[in-house]
């Protein structure tokens, strides 16, 4: 017989504020690698060219970024090839973006699941981000890949030490990511309105960021809304540490850093709160 | 025997009406009500869960004060009417959504069963499928691997396992499903009406899987059903859910019993004040009575012999010009199950609704010993024009059918059957 008193649970109406249930979602992880791999796996069913996709996509808009804002536009890319410095800013934004997407429609996306069983809902948010890491990897060798290739035609790119703080940028975007997206689900299981502000927002606000221009030619202006942007500090870090431009300082990514620790709690707490009878109203 | 499940002062509200429009404004005066400490201007308690009659406020109470206790190895069949809170304490016992004020403790892991296939993704082959619904269930990949075969062999799909379940039939599909589930370790099972899909034989199975769960492994299970046989079957204790009130607890069968005195209990009425239909009223049944052969009105009826069922109603002017007019009579047993019917409509297209009543004359009625209830239904070509289920009812008693004295057994079927025999 089993130990009975090892599962004792209890059901209430309250909760606790930052009750993170991570016991319970540790012993749920067999799940999280489930579902990461079925992510993977149902994609790129019945296509041709499968994960391939993954590296189509930021070719092809590395390529029409370098031919209409670097050829067209002649915005400035700080001495850097074209499609290098391009890339540099995709990879890492659409990162942040895809995280952000998926996890703000994770509860209307999986109501189904969420109204028929009980498994910590964290879990969810939680394999959007492996699952966009997978892609976010396989898509930074390819820039890696690029840099090399420069780096042999005589470009004059500069890896530093700067380069080691890459691990925390990755934290740092999918905090923002998950935090953002959270806040955001949570707030569509009442208000559908915000589903269809985070599409085109998440369009302006990349703008708003150093992907397609470096901070230095920035409006003088307008760039306290760039440097207002937590991803801006993150992205200018990326540069500067890979390829030796850009605008690095401490205080910015700081600012980042704090940043996305405060979202990532804020939307620990509201999904805490919306998870237990979203069910009810979604 | 332990406890393992113990419910306290359960209660859960849900708003009706609009979700989304105009709740910004009300949620600002929750929060503001909430703030000063004063209780939510939305929640008015004391409402119970009628369907049938119109509530004053937004907020209805599914589930109001349930209390019980369920001990190790108790199979408990929770039943009630649709719209009891049934679904909604399974969705509160299963953790999908949380209670509005109470609580419930409990001992050991809980598998639940509120539909079958959750998390199924077409796309992936059954193996994959059996990994994935397996984790999402609680299951820890080394147990799903330990029973795997096992899993694969009760659902009988070897030859597909590694075909993407698209391509599965749907009892394929539904039998793996259930597969996995009914081999999940937990020591409390909770299942909710799943048993409605598949073949006969595949539900027996099922059943049978359920009840060596619950007998032969001590394990506790929650089974919620409108099959009062498979309750019968399975279930050792019972709880009676009524407009999200405890209404009765004891035995299964006890329950059962009472479960359907109380069906009964309610078509006393007078039919003509019962608000428990759907009506367009232009026509309204206002009595049935049970005949026997010399015109008198009873309840008791013998097997083989006469039934008068007399409709009575009253129609408007407006329908006395409509193409056709219908009255059904439809006979279920106690459990629900559609014995028989009559309709006029086999007969005539329209029937007379000046006449005010109209009978059906049964001159051998051979259905067996027991209860019935009889569903009234009358259909114009324009539509339904009364509809109440549950009407009345009536009892068969059996009384030498076959003229030699002789019974029938108990629970051989809801017909008697006219034989000879030669040899």
């Amino acid at each position: 017989m089993t130990d009975y008193q090892h599962y004792h649970w209890e059901i209430t109406a309250q909760h606790k504020l930052l009750d993170l249930k991570l016991q319970d979602t540790w012993a749920y992880r067999d799940l999280l690698w489930l579902l990461v791999r079925r992510d993977f796996v149902a994609t790129y069913k019945q296509t041709i060219l499968g994960p391939l996709w993954y590296l189509i996509q930021p070719v092809f808009t590395t390529v029409i970024y370098t031919l209409v804002f670097g050829g067209i536009a002649g915005i400035s890319t700080e001495g850097l090839p074209g499609p290098l410095f391009y890339m540099a800013g995709i990879t890492m934004w659409n990162y942040f973006a895809d995280c952000l997407n998926k996890t703000s429609t994770v509860f209307r996306d999986n109501a189904g699941i969420f109204g028929k069983v009980y498994f910590p809902r964290l879990i969810m948010p939680l394999s959007i981000i492996i699952s966009n890491l997978v892609r976010f990897v396989i898509q930074l060798l390819l820039f890696l890949a690029f840099m090399v290739f420069y780096d042999f035609s005589g470009a004059n790119i500069q890896p530093n030490v700067y380069m080691l703080l890459f691990p925390l940028l990755v934290l740092m975007m999918a905090g923002l990511g998950l935090g953002c997206g959270m806040i955001i689900s949570s707030l569509t299981t009442k208000y559908r309105d915000l589903a269809f502000l985070v599409t085109f927002g998440m369009q302006l606000l990349m703008y708003g960021t150093t992907v397609i221009y470096p901070l230095s030619a920035a409006p003088e202006k307008y760039k306290w809304i760039v440097v207002a942007n937590p991803m801006t500090g993150i992205i200018e870090t990326f540069r500067y540490g890979f390829l030796g431009r850009g605008n690095f300082s401490w205080e910015l990514l700081g600012y980042s850093a704090l940043f996305a620790t405060i979202v990532f709690a804020a939307g620990i707490i509201v999904f805490n709160r919306v998870e237990k009878k979203f069910i009810d109203t979604v | 025997m332990p406890t393992v499940i113990k419910v306290e002062n359960l209660s859960k509200a849900y708003q009706i009406g609009q979700i989304g429009t105009g709740t910004l404004q009300s949620d600002f005066r929750r929060w503001y009500a909430k703030a000063r400490g004063k209780e939510d201007p939305f929640l008015k308690i004391g409402e119970t869960n009628d369907r049938t009659t119109k509530s004053e406020g937004d907020v209805v109470w599914s589930l109001k004060d349930i209390n019980f206790e369920i001990e190790q190895g108790d199979a408990v069949g929770i039943i009630g009417r649709n719209g009891a809170g049934k679904s909604t304490l399974l969705k509160i016992l299963s953790r999908v959504t949380a209670p509005t004020t109470g609580k419930i403790t409990g001992n050991g892991r809980v598998a639940s069963l509120l539909e079958v296939g959750t998390g199924f993704h077409p796309e992936l082959t059954g193996r994959e499928n059996i990994y994935l619904n397996g984790a999402i269930l609680g299951m820890r990949k080394k147990e799903i691997t330990h029973k795997f075969d096992e899993i694969v062999d009760f659902a009988g799909v070897e030859r597909y396992i590694d075909t993407p379940v698209k391509r599965y039939s749907s009892g394929m599909y539904v039998r793996l499903a259930f597969a996995v589930a009914a081999h999940l370790e937990s020591e409390i099972l909770i299942v909710d009406e799943v048993l409605a899909v598949g073949d006969a034989e595949f539900q027996k199975k099922c059943l049978g899987k359920m009840g060596e769960v619950s007998k032969g492994e001590g394990k506790t299970v929650l089974f919620v059903s409108h099959n009062m046989a498979a309750v019968r079957n399975l279930c050792n204790k019972g709880i009676i859910l009524k407009n999200g009130e405890l209404n009765f607890k004891g035995t299964g069968e006890e329950a059962i019993d009472a479960y359907i005195t109380n069906q009964i209990e309610v078509s006393k009425l007078s039919l003509n004040d019962l608000e428990r239909r759907q009506t367009r009223n232009r026509l309204r049944f206002t009595d049935i009575c049970f005949k026997d052969e010399n015109g008198i009105s009873k309840k008791d009826f013998i097997v083989g012999r006469f039934l008068e069922i007399e409709v009575s109603f009253i129609a408007i002017e407006e329908l006395y010009m409509c193409k056709t007019l219908r009255v059904d009579v439809g006979i279920n047993d106690i459990y629900g199950n559609r014995v028989t019917w009559a309709s006029t409509a086999m007969l005539i297209d329209k029937i007379d609704p000046e006449k005010g009543s109209v009978s059906f004359i049964i001159q051998k009625i051979l259905l067996n010993e027991g209860a019935y209830n009889v569903n009234l239904f009358c259909e114009s070509n324009e539509g339904i024009e009364d509809w109440i289920e549950n009407a009345s009812g009536f009892n068969m008693l059996f009384e030498d059918f076959y003229k030699t004295g002789r019974r029938l057994p108990e629970r051989q079927g809801v017909f008697v059957s006219e034989f000879q025999i030669f040899q």
